[in-house]
């Protein structure tokens, strides 16, 4: 089973974010950048599906700048076998990204689709229920933990109220929430060897 | 103009997310109907169709809508959708989940968690954890639109009289389907609408420690809620998280305990009318209120 994953390019987390001085935008100049840490989870629990066997292969999906290419670097480092860059200088609105995932997905035809539950700039927690919706899988969302049989996935969804497990046909759209996994750090080698994967 | 707004409820009453979204379908303006959707709901209509301001209230009660299946959920609102120019539901985790799914099949965007409403297609609503807002303006034909419940006060539970509606059609994809839920029982307030809140952070040590905070949540009948460093080191259920992935509390005081005030959890309490931060360690403290 393929599976596809969705990266981000964002703002570090620990960075304190300026509204720029015309109040048109956030100033993203000069600030650090890094991997959504939601979609961080999703490589990470792919990157485990394959060690475990369940995945064949792990392709990574970003849309942005040139510069996200680091960001697919960092997911190749982690384990992901391939990385597919959608070069964009304008931000894209969710339903734009959905509509580029679901061409893609047509494509690529991957088992599973894992993606971060939203990312950490805009907060709209949308695209991945966008793409479910667009390509008519079935969708799993904000889930912390994952186990996957022959044609179902079981997910265990954070709720308002606590926890639910469902059972989602496959192929599904699932978005991760924290505390599906702790992504790992990629080693040296291993981040030397993602220079010479396909980007 | 009319509006759909999708109820969150138990089924046996609205939640109080549901009457704020009704203010902010009100300050848009224009015909409320209220859709109930779920297994077992029909009990909600009653009290439903009493809330101040509500024109209709549609009730789609199916076992195909058990536990608000969002395959199932979405198609059905789809079907609904093309007699009203917006769909508002409250940003719970059910709106969250089956509201994207709507857009996306109306081939429209979706405007999350707005907190005011500047005109019948712009809205103010929080980006980078609330640390700046964006004024949005919909060019859609449909708005799609979830509410962020805090920013809003509460429509009056009396007054309406609308009428009651069955809904016949079902929709099911068969793309789902619940296999177990664990909800945690509590006799305190519900953290989102709670008056005192009660919040440990990872410098309450371990669980043990943790539960002296339930000792003065329930002298004060106040809400326990948690940081997620809390919440990762097991000390509670991830339904007490508050901040930016977890809920957005505004509550009339809050009581803070050994947690040091990360951007990502003031983003779900800054809006607390008075905060009360307790901690011994100099270096963690709650740096933004000193």
């Amino acid at each position: 089973m393929k599976v596809l994953v969705t990266v981000k390019r964002v703002i570090d987390y620990n960075v304190k974010v300026r509204v720029k001085p015309d109040n048109t935008d956030v100033d993203l100049k000069n600030v650090k950048m890094a991997v959504n840490p939601f979609c961080e989870i999703a490589v990470e629990e792919a990157v485990r599906l394959k060690e475990a066997g369940k995945a064949t292969e792990v392709v990574v999906v970003s849309m942005g700048p040139q510069n996200a290419q680091e960001q697919l670097r960092t997911a190749l480092a982690m384990g992901a076998d391939r990385a597919i860059l959608v070069q964009s200088e304008e931000a894209l609105e969710s339903l734009t990204v959905a509509k580029i995932l679901a061409k893609i997905v047509e494509e690529e035809q991957p088992g599973l689709v894992i993606m971060g539950k939203q990312s950490i700039d805009t907060d709209n927690n949308q695209t991945g229920q966008m793409l479910a919706a667009l390509t008519g899988m079935s969708q799993g969302t904000f889930i912390s933990g994952l186990e996957i049989s022959d044609s179902e996935a079981q997910v265990v969804r954070e709720i308002d109220g606590g926890l639910q497990t469902l059972a989602v046909k496959l192929p599904a759209v699932l978005t991760v929430d924290l505390r599906l996994n702790e992504p790992r750090y990629a080693s040296l080698p291993n981040i030397m060897k993602a220079k010479k994967k396909t980007a | 103009m009319a509006i759909l707004l999708i109820a969150e409820h138990d089924n046996t009453a609205l939640k109080s997310a549901t009457l704020s979204t009704v203010t902010a379908a009100t300050q848009i303006g224009g015909d409320i109907d209220l859709l109930i959707v779920g297994s077992g709901c029909s009990a909600v209509a009653d009290s439903a169709a009493k809330v101040a301001g509500v024109r209709k209230v549609l009730v789609a009660d199916n076992a195909a809508y058990d536990h608000e299946i969002a395959e199932n959920v979405a198609a059905l609102i789809k079907e609904l959708a093309g007699s009203y120019s917006h769909i508002l539901s409250p940003a719970t985790t059910n709106g969250k989940n089956f509201m994207p799914r709507v857009a996306a099949l109306l081939d429209v965007g979706q405007i999350s968690e707005i907190i005011s409403v500047e005109s019948a297609d712009t809205f103010k609503r929080p980006i980078y954890a609330g640390n700046a807002i964006a004024t949005v303006q919909s060019l859609d034909a449909i708005k799609v639109i979830t509410v962020r419940g805090t920013s809003f006060d509460p429509a009056a539970t009396e007054g309406g009289s609308a009428s009651v509606e069955k809904l016949e059609q079902v929709a099911n994809t068969g793309l789902s389907r619940l296999v177990s839920e664990e909800l945690a029982q509590s006799d305190r307030p519900e953290l989102t609408t709670a008056k005192v809140i009660v919040a440990g952070g990872r410098g309450m040590g371990d669980k043990a420690h943790f539960e002296m905070l339930d000792k003065l949540a329930d002298k004060l009948g106040a809400a326990v809620g948690a940081t997620r460093a809390a919440v990762d080191a097991g000390f509670v259920p991830n339904d007490y998280q508050i901040g930016q992935t977890g809920k957005v509390v505004a509550p009339e005081l809050y009581i803070g305990v050994g947690l040091s005030g990360a951007i990502q959890h003031l983003a779900g309490m800054k809006d607390s009318k008075v905060i009360v931060a307790i901690n011994k360690d100099e270096v963690h403290r709650f740096s933004k209120y000193d």
